[in-house]
């Protein structure tokens, strides 16, 4: 028998008990179902995982830091026997800087400029920390959400506000756009040797300014700290809110928390605020170069990340990559996702189940049907197929339907959690996706599911005796 | 009309439709072992009308079985136009039911959820004839049964005699060369009995259609059969003693 006739006698045949076989496609539908709602979420919780993280520009980045400073601020605790080197410790000035910048697929090496401090708005005081962000920082995915725009240049006196601190500022963060704010802050101010000698005498000035002799001849080449010593001068600087944005990108550990204030790094590095280095390399008499607590090195591809790695560990830094974080919750999400796809499956056996009795029911109730089409020129094949074809035609119809339910199932999870959130006053997420090769594959196990399950009532009936079977009433 | 006449029973079969050599089917009750069919040996012409006469149990109407290779003998032979219907596979047997004989059964056997137009066209579905030939060949078997106007009608909305009609019509839409018809009038009052009998004796007239029909009723074999074969537990009667079947 010819496909289109078989397909048309399952069609008739599903038809004529159709509540039985409706109530099986529903069984199959909700299996399948599960299977979808199961499988989008675990990829849709993974997917929000790594868009996150990704988001937060950490998956191209190694943290370059001294071996010392691994020691003495731990650093990730994992990452610290394998970065500890045997080499001694080398210092993470602007030589070590520009030696990171000609490691090959290295695209930006920049130190991380973050700094506590005090903030004028509309006459009010507001405490924040200031955080300086690359340019590079803005194809991140941080800023895509963004209301308003990215830095419209390097040097630009313009400010971008995390969304907390704007609420801070104000309840309409949108109005905040366009608006002038006053960032005052303590500058660096480099002591001549003269001055420095001075102030070694004096006692009054002894705990805001300290002279080094040994840097003090490097002080006539240039803007640097002539003498090692520095003074803090209080400043001031108006800055143009230009944009909000939902969090910071990770552009360096964040030692001093979350900057909430993000300002262009090269207005960052021009301020000379005092770092929490400067007080030990000045002690330890490192004062002639600057020196920095940490540098990033944005790498070209998150694949060149362990290479870079690897290179910048033999030159004699600590590093710290999103690397070994990452590979864990790829563990994690592949395990979860594959509970998440056995409980599917659970569903959508027992729903096949369900196949195998509706059609072992069929053949009793059409035992005599089968004898008169054997009787009238059926070959057993042609009774087999008819079985496999309304069977794989629930399967099919069971997996479209299954993954329409299940993609209802994902959004009313989405919609309920996001209700959820709103009362926390949190963004909305979507916690399922669904892919397309996620419902060729539901409508594909549902559809081979399904013809498995018919195959031992088709097979039944294909052996049916024509003559028992035209008997039988 | 001849009587129990065996035809050839070795050599070929030139000018049978279908013969039987020696054929016996056995089935296993319990211990015992029933012998509904045993050791017959009949040959029918092309185009000869055949009544299988016998009391309930006698074995014809699985011989009629055997004969539609709904059934496979447990030993001897049978020929369907030189073919061993004992020999074949279950696929062939299939063709066999499809293309060479048509059947008509005592209970009419239409698929009650199908149209008359839809039940007459099943076997042309199952014989993969081309779609576009179909609809001519219903016609045409339904106007041989004068059933045209019922054509969308279910089974339910037919009288017994038409059923029994449209069940002619469905055995005649693939041009087989042999009819076989089990009791064709078993559940038809005796007015509808003699018109379905009539309309067979007409089918074997003008296509020259050669038929087998089991029966138990002598009266009418007798009046639109070639020939009588009377079989009696399992075996066939022979001629002259057939006379004592009722």
């Amino acid at each position: 028998m010819k496909l289109r006739d078989l397909t048309e006698l399952a069609a008739r045949n599903l038809r004529e008990a159709v509540l039985r076989n409706s109530l099986t496609t529903l069984g199959i539908a909700v299996g399948v179902a599960s299977l979808v709602a199961m499988l989008s979420l675990g990829v849709g919780l993974q997917e929000l995982a790594s868009t996150r993280l990704s988001r937060s520009g950490l998956f191209d980045a190694v943290f370059v830091t001294t071996q010392s400073n691994m020691r003495a601020f731990g650093g990730p605790p994992r990452a610290l026997p394998d970065r500890v080197a045997t080499q001694p410790a080398r210092k993470l000035d602007d030589d070590a800087r520009k030696q990171l910048g000609e490691v090959k697929n290295v695209v930006e090496v920049y130190p991380e400029v973050r700094f506590p401090t005090e903030v004028q708005f509309e006459g009010e005081s507001y405490r924040t920390t200031v955080a300086g962000i690359p340019a590079s920082a803005r194809g991140d995915g941080a800023f895509d959400e963004m209301k308003g725009a990215f830095f419209s240049g390097p040097e630009a006196n313009e400010a971008i506000l995390q969304i907390e601190f704007a609420r801070d500022l104000s309840k309409q963060t949108d109005s905040l756009i366009g608006k002038e704010l006053l960032l005052r802050y303590a500058e660096k101010e480099p002591l001549f040797a003269d001055e420095a000698s001075e102030n070694a005498a004096g006692k009054s000035a002894a705990r805001h300014s300290v002279p080094n002799d040994s840097a003090a001849k490097d002080s006539a080449a240039d803007d640097a700290p002539a003498s090692g010593g520095f003074s803090l001068v209080p400043r001031e600087m108006k800055l143009r809110i230009i944009g909000v944005v939902e969090t910071e990108p990770a552009t360096g550990f964040g030692g001093f928390g979350r900057g909430r204030l993000l300002i262009p790094l090269q207005i960052a590095q021009n301020l000379r605020i005092a770092q929490p280095t400067d007080m030990r390399e000045m002690l330890r008499g490192n004062t002639g170069k600057p020196t920095y607590e940490t540098l990033t090195v944005r790498v070209n591809s998150p694949k060149a990340v362990q290479v870079v790695e690897d290179t910048i560990k033999g030159m004699g830094f600590g590093t710290f990559s999103i690397l070994d974080a990452t590979k864990n919750m790829v563990l994690f999400f592949t395990v979860f996702d594959s509970l998440l796809l056995i409980f599917g499956s659970l569903a959508l056996t027992v729903a096949s189940l369900g196949i195998v009795n509706t059609l072992v029911m069929a053949i009793l109730e059409r035992r005599r049907e089968i004898g008169i089409l054997k009787a009238l020129g059926a070959a057993d094949r042609d009774v087999r197929r008819l079985f496999f074809v309304e069977a794989g035609a629930m399967g099919l119809l069971g997996g479209v339907l299954g993954v329409a339910m299940g993609w209802l199932i994902g959004r009313a999870l989405t919609i309920g959690t996001n209700a959820y959130l709103k009362r926390q006053e949190l963004p909305a997420i979507d916690i399922s996706s669904i892919h397309w090769w996620m419902v060729a594959l539901a409508i594909g196990v549902s559809f081979f599911v399904s013809l498995a399950a018919g195959m031992y009532p088709a097979s039944r009936a294909a052996r049916l005796n024509p003559v028992e079977a035209l008997r039988y009433e | 009309m001849r009587n129990n006449s065996v035809g050839e029973m070795t050599g070929n079969s030139n000018g049978f439709a279908i013969r039987t050599e020696r054929v016996s089917r056995q089935y296993a009750m319990g211990e015992a072992l029933v012998h509904a069919v045993d050791d017959v040996s009949i040959a029918v012409q092309a185009g000869e009308f055949v009544a299988l006469l016998g009391s309930s149990g006698s074995g014809k109407s699985t011989l009629l079985n055997l004969l539609a290779g709904l059934d496979r003998p447990s030993s001897g032979a049978i020929y369907a136009h030189d073919h061993n219907l004992a020999e074949m596979t279950s696929q062939e047997l299939a063709h066999h039911r499809s293309h060479t004989v048509g059947m008509v059964f005592q209970a009419f056997n239409l698929l009650p959820r199908m149209t008359l137009e839809e039940n007459v066209e099943l076997p042309l579905r199952l014989a993969e004839v081309d779609r576009a030939e179909r609809p001519a060949r219903v016609r045409e078997a339904v106007e041989r049964v004068s059933l045209a106007a019922r054509l969308t009608h279910r089974p339910s909305e037919l009288s017994g005699g038409e059923q029994q009609r449209a069940a002619l019509a469905r055995a005649l839409v693939n041009r087989p060369t042999i009819l076989l018809a089990d009791e064709p009038t078993g559940n038809l009052d005796s007015v509808t009995g003699d018109a379905i009998m009539h309309l067979l004796q007409e089918i074997n007239r003008n296509l020259r259609m050669t038929i087998v029909m089991v029966t138990h009723d002598k009266a009418r074999a007798a009046r639109y059969a070639h020939r009588i074969i009377t079989m009696r537990d399992g075996k066939l009667v022979p001629e002259g003693a057939s006379d004592e079947i009722a």
